[in-house]
């Protein structure tokens, strides 16, 4: 019988994640946002993966291209009129030029990329889930290693009807892509009825912060090719590479083993944005990029749905075509963020925490292992709740990124400033000193706690493993905010 | 090529259904007359003989108002030396509920549109990559794959794709006649849903579009309350397109469904959804700035978790935001903008009266639906487009065909006015005087236009003014635009 003012499924199921009680930590920031000066006792926000450490090099820029402002194109001639018009969903010429120009650029000009190839979409949300619509649907799996990017759940699966098979990866190997990881992920798809159709993989990888390795590369290139699925490679954090080793894209590997004319030169496709590198989330700057010229007209007429403001490409095409922004702006970058990422290393270090050791994007993967009461993510979820109501910070479990291991937590580390990640890794200090502390047994414990805390307030109860397994912490989505 | 995994099945194999259906629609044979214009566009000084672009519903009669808004508030724009403050707070933010002031401008635009006599919550406002994103969410929020939403027909050929491609949802049109001025009626509404539940299908909604394209008409208050009192009973979903709202130029004067909601006394909200845009109303299509607005808290809180796929630039938000909260501007623009569509409008359907050529009466939109089934030598849809060919190839302009409307009866053309210079109108113009009297000169058997009772001229017929067709042109960039469905030119 018809259901009387029904909504559609994907309208009442979940599975964009946004429902989960993760977003306490949410809740409570929203409450009481730390502020230097205003509210030094309130809570700093480490779960927000933004890059906010180089917009005085965009601002100044500004100020040194008035042009740009006053909607002028290259003669001083007023183009306000174009660009209003301009809804071709092939994109501004001019912008995909710049594109691929900063694209390359990120790669050490190790590979080039041809603008036709590049689809615009509003954000690398948009970008993959257009990819997922063109390769894959309800009844196909697409393999993704943990831990990986909560929002992947709502990105590739809501409203596309494909599923997630995790690929497992462990500390034991920090974290890498195995064979065996691959091969098992692969005939657990099967056992559950789905057909795979690609590998995805996030390289820089959030939330670990290290790139791939040319043998995992390999690896995996071998392993499509023998499926003979597709390989999605989300390039996001290209530029946040700060360290050793360099930056290996995926589109290097597929050149390098010449791979053009062969199969899978068609199924390899690169997913890019702008938000986190130039650090302009707000701007909705997605692409994808595929030699496959099936998957770029497609994807091209899906990005209908979300196209990039001409007035958005306008701006960026000048400011992606200016070589010595380009250039100064990706080597500063990488500066800060090595510094402010060495900040909060040594910031945990001297609180007896260690981190995965990485070298690119906006945060640490932090081993707290050894403060869990026990190891499992009930303990985990205990942990956190304490770090967001009592240290006063907002950081993501492992869990929420699907991470097979209890104990692990991404902490952001570019969108604050200095001082502030300064009296983030105080709390955590003192924290950390207290929980020695107050470990049972010890007979030196006490109940002295930071004069920042307050009392913890009762929450639900632990959950079971199987439930949490299921949900989805979209860490920086309780109001909205993307990755 | 990448080789199919089983080896018989083309591309299908590798790639999803959906990328390989061609339920996109873009496909269709009426891409001839894009590619006609795309290969050799009008240009009064460097190709006078060119494809005059009348197939691109676009608003560019009021740019000189945007544009000197623009120049005079530079602070609306983070790149500018007033602007540059908020450069950072605006390119971090990508809050799904969008800026507040962003949400709040457009509820009080969407208000002043109508008058006041409807209200728009701020709230219920949701952002979506234009209209053809917001139409496309909201179905993924109302229905499920094989549900289906019945569309009075002509309708906008688009909602094939915005409506069906992705989602999986089926889009049954309810042919309208033109002895009714193709307006919807409740017996054909009816009928249709009756017709469509009866063969299994699972009707979600119905979706008008109001003001109509292509047809350039408004719905009246009555059968506006019956056909929202028609989904309310059957529990189905209203979706109202209002993406013309602003374009209304003459009488009878716009009601929007957001105002007979009260008047329906079994009318639930939770029912009623309007898709919004600034493309048309502001001309601003490159801009991207959609709206879904409904009455159901569901659908605002899904829809706004969907928005994340296509979000307005926070860029673009601001500057929207700060141009519609300009009430001074905004005063101006709507009564500029009719003003000038008006004029427009009365100029091309006078003077295609005059040659016998009538049209529906139309009071909004940016075009107008025209009446060339006495040019047909068969009322036949072959004969439709081999009209159409002549038109684009002969002729010259690009005119979109009543068919490619999924209109039920041939003959009929929809024919856009608001995309180009004065001068290329009158160009358009003497195009069709000459193209009618080749016809006559050369004995072709013509019908008296009295004959087209079903159609009435907006106006009577004036006596004939010569105009001076050819006038000064500024760049070719502003004159006509192309579709977005072409391939961009280097």
């Amino acid at each position: 019988m018809k259901q009387p003012l029904s909504l559609s499924s994907k309208a009442t199921c979940n599975t964009h994640g946004q429902d989960s009680s993760y977003f306490l930590g949410w809740q409570e920031y929203e409450k009481d946002p730390y502020d230097e000066i205003h509210n030094q006792g309130g809570i700093i926000q480490m779960g927000l993966a933004e890059n906010q450490l180089s917009f005085d090099l965009l601002e100044s820029w500004l100020s040194e291209n008035p042009n740009v402002a006053g909607f002028k194109g290259n003669h001083g001639e007023l183009i306000f009129r174009e660009l209003a018009l301009f809804q071709d969903y092939h994109g501004r010429l001019s912008f995909k030029q710049a594109m691929v120009k900063f694209m390359a650029e990120l790669r050490g000009n190790k590979v080039s990329f041809d603008p036709s190839k590049l689809v615009l979409t509003a954000g690398a949300t948009s970008a993959n889930e257009t990819l997922m619509f063109c390769l894959a649907e309800k009844g196909d799996a697409i393999l993704v290693p943990t831990p990986y990017y909560p929002g992947f759940d709502r990105d590739l699966k809501w409203r596309t009807g494909a599923e997630i098979v995790p690929i497992h990866c462990t500390s034991s190997n920090r974290f890498k892509v195995t064979s065996s990881a691959l091969e098992q992920a692969y005939r657990e798809a099967h056992s559950l009825d789905l057909n795979v159709k690609a590998v995805l993989v996030t390289n820089p990888s959030n939330p670990l912060g290290t790139t791939m390795t040319r043998k995992e590369l390999s690896l995996l290139m071998d392993f499509v090719i023998d499926k003979e699925i597709h390989l999605v490679s989300d390039e996001i954090y290209s530029g946040t590479v700060f360290g050793p080793p360099s930056f290996v894209s995926i589109m290097e590997v597929l050149d390098e083993r010449k791979y053009d004319g062969h199969d899978v030169w068609d199924r390899v496709h690169v997913v890019y944005s702008l938000s986190k590198d130039l650090g302009l989330p707000g701007f909705r700057v997605g692409a994808i990029y595929s030699n496959n010229e099936y998957v770029v007209a497609a994807a091209t007429k899906m990005s209908s749905f979300g196209l990039v403001s001409s007035q958005t490409q306008h701006f960026l095409s000048v400011l992606l075509s200016d070589d010595k922004f380009t250039c100064n702006y990706i080597e500063e970058n990488k500066q800060r963020l090595k510094l402010r990422h060495s900040l909060l290393v040594s910031g945990l270090s001297s609180a007896g925490i260690c981190c995965l050791e990485s070298n690119s994007g906006l945060f640490c993967w932090v081993d707290m292992r050894h403060l869990l009461s026990s190891n499992t993510f009930e303990a985990e979820m205990e942990l956190w709740r304490k770090i967001v109501f009592r240290v006063k910070l907002n950081i993501s479990p492992g869990s929420s990124c699907h991470c097979t291991e209890p104990g692990w937590f991404r902490l952001c580390f570019a969108n604050m400033s200095e001082a502030t990640l300064d009296v983030a890794m105080r709390r955590i200090k003192e924290f950390v000193a207290e929980i020695v502390v107050t470990r049972p047994g010890n007979p030196a414990s006490n109940n002295q706690r930071p004069s920042h805390s307050r009392p913890l307030t009762s929450f639900r109860s632990p959950l079971s493993k199987k439930s949490l397994a299921k949900w989805v912490f979209r860490l920086s989505l309780h109001d909205g905010r993307e990755r | 090529m990448g080789i199919p995994k089983d080896g018989g099945n083309g591309l299908g194999a590798v790639l999803s259904k959906i990328a390989t259906d061609g339920r996109h629609g873009e496909d269709s044979p009426y891409f001839d007359g894009w590619k006609a214009y795309e290969e050799n566009p009008f240009h009064p000084a460097q190709n006078p003989d060119g494809v005059i672009q009348m197939g691109l519903s676009e608003n560019g009669l009021c740019f000189d108002l945007t544009e000197d808004w623009m120049k005079s508030n530079p602070k609306a724009s983070i790149c500018t030396a007033e602007g540059v403050e908020n450069f950072s707070s605006i390119a971090n933010f990508q809050d799904y509920h969008g800026l507040p002031e962003f949400r709040q401008a457009i509820a009080r635009f969407m208000t002043r549109i109508r008058c006041g006599r409807a209200k728009f919550d701020s709230d219920r406002i949701v952002m979506s990559g234009g209209c053809t994103g917001a139409c496309e969410t909201l179905v993924f929020c109302l229905a499920d794959p094989e549900d289906a939403f019945l569309v009075p027909s002509p309708y906008y050929p688009a909602f094939n794709r915005d409506v069906r491609w992705r989602t999986g949802v089926q889009l049954i049109p309810i042919n309208c006649k033109s002895s009714n001025n193709f307006q919807l009626t409740l017996p054909e509404l009816e009928s249709a849903y009756e017709e469509a539940v009866e063969s299994g299908v699972n009707v979600k909604g119905l979706i008008l579009t109001n003001p109509s394209n292509p047809l350039g008409t408004t719905l009246d208050r009555t059968s506006l309350r019956e056909l929202l009192e028609f989904t309310s009973r059957k529990k189905i979903h209203l979706v109202c397109d209002e993406i013309y709202s602003a374009t209304v130029f003459s009488s009878p004067e716009f009601t929007s469904v957001s105002e007979v909601m009260h008047e329906v006394e079994c009318c639930d909200p939770n029912l009623v959804h309007i898709i919004y845009s600034l493309s048309k109303d502001m001309g601003l299509p490159g801009f991207r700035v959609g709206v879904i607005y409904s009455y159901n808290n569901t659908v605002v809180s899904i829809a706004r978790k969907m928005s994340s796929f296509g979000l307005v630039s926070s860029q673009t938000q601001l500057l929207v935001a700060s141009m519609l909260s300009d009430e001074e501007f905004v005063e101006k623009f709507l009564e500029e903008s009719p003003r000038r569509l008006r004029a427009r409008h009365r100029k091309f359907v006078r003077a295609l009266g005059e040659v016998g050529i009538g049209c529906l009466q139309g009071n909004a939109g940016l075009f107008f639906w025209m009446d060339l089934r006495h040019f047909l030598k068969e009322q036949t849809f072959e004969e439709e487009m081999r009209l159409w060919r002549v038109i684009v190839h002969d002729v010259r302009l690009n005119v979109s065909p009543g068919s490619s409307f999924g209109c039920p009866e041939p003959g009929f053309f929809r024919v856009c006015f608001a995309n180009m210079e004065e001068g290329t109108a009158d160009v358009a113009l003497g195009r069709i005087r000459a193209f009618v009297s080749k016809r006559e000169h050369d004995g072709e058997k013509k019908r008296k236009w009295g004959g087209n009772k079903m159609l009435r001229l907006s106006l009577k017929p004036l006596r004939y003014d010569e105009n001076n067709i050819l006038t000064t042109m500024s760049s070719p960039d502003m004159m006509s635009p192309r579709s977005p469905l072409v391939r961009a030119r280097n």
